[in-house]
């Protein structure tokens, strides 16, 4: 089956989805995702959807739990490249995609990631403060 | 209507669903689709075959380039013999799902075909047709 790359740059993760994905390897892609999260210590993932000509209910899902989940291991999502047929489309199909960052290219996707992880520290940083 | 071209295609995987969508898509060009019509077809499309899948056990799609004088259409006819739906109405509510989906795929689909139709019968099985005009 094939795999769909996960590079790492620098604390944040890149996927680029080049292949129309049947739906086990959306969930494939879903599971090695999360483990790399882990196991890279990673603060942001961008996943790049601009070679998808459509996003159906299953790809939007997928967007979806990975969004939540690398919330849950303190990683920012953000999803970069939609064509503008795929939002109207999204929209009308009813799913929001609510949960979902996302950004109109990869340089603005990691400008976003790195504003979000900045204010997070930034956060925790004041709290430190806050307690002394 | 006539139908100017017909095609059946199984659905019985997960790499069925990408046929079915490849096919979808090469024909709506094929009468020349606007793109935005080309990817809600599609889509339409993605979530029928999944139905048919994952709820009907499997089945079959007709692809037909169809017009009617001089307007053109792509018709896409879902068949299984699957258990069937027991309350139409109810699965085309927004969110209601009996699987674990986000209850999308009969309402979302519906909203972006021109004509829906969708015929059930308990323990027979269950056709969705779907029309996206140019």
């Amino acid at each position: 089956m094939e795999q769909i790359p996960i590079l790492k740059i620098g604390d944040c993760l890149l996927v680029s989805i080049q292949v129309d994905m049947h739906d086990r390897m959306a969930l494939a892609l879903q599971d090695d995702l999360t483990n790399k999260i882990v196991t890279s210590r990673a603060r942001g993932v961008m996943i790049d959807i601009s070679a998808l000509e459509i996003v159906d209910s299953f790809i939007g899902r997928m967007l979806n739990n990975i969004a939540a989940m690398s919330r849950v291991l303190d990683a920012v999502t953000v999803v970069v490249g939609m064509r503008p047929a795929v939002a109207i489309t999204l929209v009308e199909l009813g799913l929001a995609l609510t949960g979902v960052r996302t950004a109109l290219n990869v340089d603005r996707g990691l400008a976003l990631i790195r504003k979000i992880i900045d204010e997070q520290d930034g956060a925790g940083v004041l709290d430190e403060y806050r307690e002394n | 209507m006539n139908i100017e071209k017909t095609e059946t295609l199984n659905i019985r995987s997960g790499e069925d669903i990408v046929r079915v969508r490849q096919n979808v898509r090469t024909k709506a060009l094929a009468i020349g689709l606007s793109l935005v019509d080309q990817t809600r077809i599609i889509t339409a499309a993605s979530e029928i075959a999944r139905n048919t899948l994952d709820y009907g056990g499997g089945g079959t799609v007709q692809v037909d380039i169809v017009s009617v004088s001089v307007r053109k259409g792509l018709r896409l006819i879902f068949n299984d013999t699957g258990p069937g739906i027991p309350d139409i109405a109810r699965a085309l509510e927004d969110g209601y799902t009996s699987g674990g989906g986000m209850g999308l795929g009969l309402s979302g689909a519906k909203r972006l075909c021109s004509e829906f139709d969708i015929r059930s019968e308990v323990g027979k099985g269950t056709t969705v047709t779907l029309i996206r005009w140019k």
